[in-house]
Order: structure tokens, then sequence, then C-alpha cells
């Protein structure tokens, strides 16, 4: 565990005073607040550094202890659980972070040296709703394509979730009341789930349509005739006309992805035809083409 | 009625004057509900309402500020679905 200087983070010298932390605080909080930078991790470490920084110095009791102590604040502690044992008196509590904050918002050396997030300023017992969680789930595009149930495990506990056939890649769900306990009796914050989809099929996706490329044998595309082709999930005839082209592309109707949310709805297949000229020819084929050629 | 916290409540709770609350309905950033001239909030409102009073409290971002603020927030999460959809629709030609 390191020491943290407080004062680096907020960009102040060791003798500012309670308005310039105050002002450093807010202006950095205006850079790096979670709400102005949603889903930026980033962000909200530096936050949480800010606000734990502003937590110290912005209480005169606890910047005090923090310039008394400094970089030798674990023999602060020592001193400090020795007085507490002679006079069970000086208890350092008393703090309340109100924001709905918890042990997992301060660092390690906060924690030691203030005996975590927890405690009163103020004394207020506002309820606050929990803290949002975001996490990313990945999937296979196989596994998009049906309804299906997934455990997650969010902060050690196991929670299980209908995912919807049809999610995009990128999409998010929330499932309510999954996130952090709210503080003081508020509700539970949110779980956010964003879905990473990795592509383990043939087929290309846009929106709720299939996109895929099948090789057609010459004499099949100049004579037409049957092919069975692959969907995502099933097989399916396919009448091909006689002289068909390079590039020719089919719609089958219903044969795409499902919509999400609406039961039974599906988009569409898109089929592009590419043609395979024979190769290794035999001198009769040869011969036939030439004859081909000729006619 | 479930669904709907009073305003005075929310107020009280927060250590926030009323005022804060009506001028958020004035700049349209937040929809109130009054019933037998007492204005409730709706609860599918307090997620964006608590965002709102942290940029107030926390930022020191007056009323104008945190209207620039939702709207560029809106503009953002709008490019950043539009970029997902982008991506996706890249895929089709990588």
């Amino acid at each position: 565990m390191e020491f943290i200087d407080y004062y680096k983070i907020l960009g102040l010298a060791k003798n500012a005073t309670a308005e310039d932390i105050k002002k450093a605080y807010r202006k950095l909080a205006r850079k790096h607040h979670p709400d102005l930078n949603p889903n930026d991790k980033e962000a909200n470490k530096i936050f949480q550094q800010i606000n734990e920084a502003n937590e110290v110095l912005s209480d005169p009791e606890n910047r005090k202890k923090y310039d008394k102590y400094g970089k030798e604040w674990k023999h602060g502690e020592e001193y400090e659980k020795a007085q507490k044992a002679q006079s069970q008196q000086g208890n350092y509590a008393g703090r309340n972070y109100q924001e709905g904050a918890n042990e997992e918002d301060f660092s390690q050396f906060f924690s030691s040296m203030f005996g975590g997030g927890n405690g009163s300023r103020g004394g207020r017992q506002t309820k606050f709703r929990g803290q949002d969680f975001n996490a990313e789930l990945q999937l296979n595009l196989t596994d998009a394509f049906k309804t299906h149930q997934q455990t997650l495990a969010v902060n050690g506990k196991n929670i299980r979730i209908t995912i919807p056939a049809g999610v995009e890649n990128g999409q998010t769900i929330k499932i309510s009341g999954h996130g952090s306990p709210g503080a003081n009796g508020g509700p539970n914050g949110d779980l956010y789930i964003s879905f990473s989809i990795t592509n383990n099929s043939k087929f290309k996706r846009e929106g709720n349509n299939l996109y895929a490329t099948i090789d057609l044998d010459l004499y099949q595309a100049v004579l037409g005739g049957e092919i069975t082709i692959d969907t995502l999930d099933s097989k399916v005839k396919l009448k091909v006309n006689p002289e068909t082209q390079q590039g020719t592309k089919v719609k089958l109707k219903g044969k795409g992805f499902p919509i999400y949310k609406q039961e039974a709805q599906f988009g569409d297949l898109y089929i592009t035809y590419s043609i395979k000229i024979p190769t290794n020819l035999t001198d009769k084929q040869k011969e036939l083409f030439t004859e081909l050629s000729k006619s | 009625m479930e669904n709907l916290v009073s305003a005075n409540e929310f107020c009280i709770n927060h250590q926030i004057e009323i005022s804060f609350i009506s001028s958020l309905k004035e700049f349209g950033l937040i929809e109130l509900t009054t019933l037998e001239e007492v204005l409730f909030i709706d609860s599918n409102e307090l997620q964006k309402l608590e965002r709102l009073l942290r940029l107030y409290n926390e930022m020191d971002i007056n009323m104008e500020g945190i209207e620039a603020v939702v709207h560029l927030l809106k503009k953002n999460e709008d490019l950043q679905t539009e970029i997902i959809r982008l991506k996706n629709r890249l895929s089709l030609y990588e």
C-alpha cells in the first residue's frame, strides 16, 4: 500500500486554503465526474482519487491528521491505536459520505488511515440510490440468435438473466435493482450490460438482416437447378434460375436474424452468388467449350 | 400514486430548495406531475434528477450549464450509438 499525495492529486501546495481545495476539487470534478464521462473507466478512476483527496483535505480534522503523519501514516496509525487502547476514547468515526459511496470507492490507503468511507458529515440520513454497475457480456452470434438465459457473477452474487434473441453488438440492457445497494434505505442501483458479439458464423449481420455469399458452379449458373443452403439455424432449398449472373442477389424473406423483443419476427437473409469457373479442364471439356464459343 | 414521489419529500431528503426542481422543470430538464396542487416526480425521473443534482452540487454548475451539459451528453450518447451502428455495418465489408 503506497502513500497517496492528496495535494498532488488536486494540484495544490501544502499551504492551500479551504477555498483553494474547494475550487481545485470542483474544477477537476467538472472534468472527470462519472456523470460527465459515462462508461469511461479511466475518468471514473481519476474521479475516485479526486474525491478521496477532497474527502481528506476538505475536512479540517482529516486534513490535520493527514498533514501530521504524511508519509509516516503507517506509524501514525499505530500511534492512534495505542492511544485508543489507553483511553477507549478519541475514536475516529463520525464521517458519513453522503453520495452513496461505499468502501470500494476509497483506496486501501484511505481505509487504513481513516477507516473506510463511512461516518457522518453533518449527520444527515438521506436516502440515496445505489450506484449503477456496468458489465460487458461476450456472446457468439449464434447465441444471440436465440433467447437464452445466462448466469452472471456481479459483485460476488450470481444473477440469472434472460437475454432476448436479436440483441445487437454494442447494445446495452438495464437490469433494474442489481447495482450497488442504496444508502440509508435508498433503492439499489441498476446493472447495465453491454453486449460484445463475436461472429462465429459465415454470415454477416446488419441489423436484423443476414448476408452470405454462396459459390455456384458454372453449370448450375448456366442451366439452373436446385441447391441447399444453410441459414443460421437450419437448411433451405433454393431454386437457381437458368443463366444466373455473377453477383446476383437473392432475398430469403424471414430467414435473417430475430428482431429484438418481437416474437417470431425475423429479418431477411440475402444470398449473393459467386460463380466458380471450372479449372483443370480435360481435353474433352476444352473441346466442348470451344464448340460452345463458336455457337 | 405508487410511482410518484412528492417533490417536497425529495427536497427535504436531499436538503435542496424546491426552486431547484421548479427551475429544472422550467428548463425542460425534468417532467413533474401536479396532483391537487402538489408537485410529484415520476420515479422513472429520479435517477436523472439525482444526476442533475450532482451536477449542481458537486460541480457547482448553474442551471444554464446543466442544460448545456445535458444537451451535450445526449449528443454524445447519440454519437456513440451511431458509432456502434456504423462499426456493425463496417464489419460487413471486413
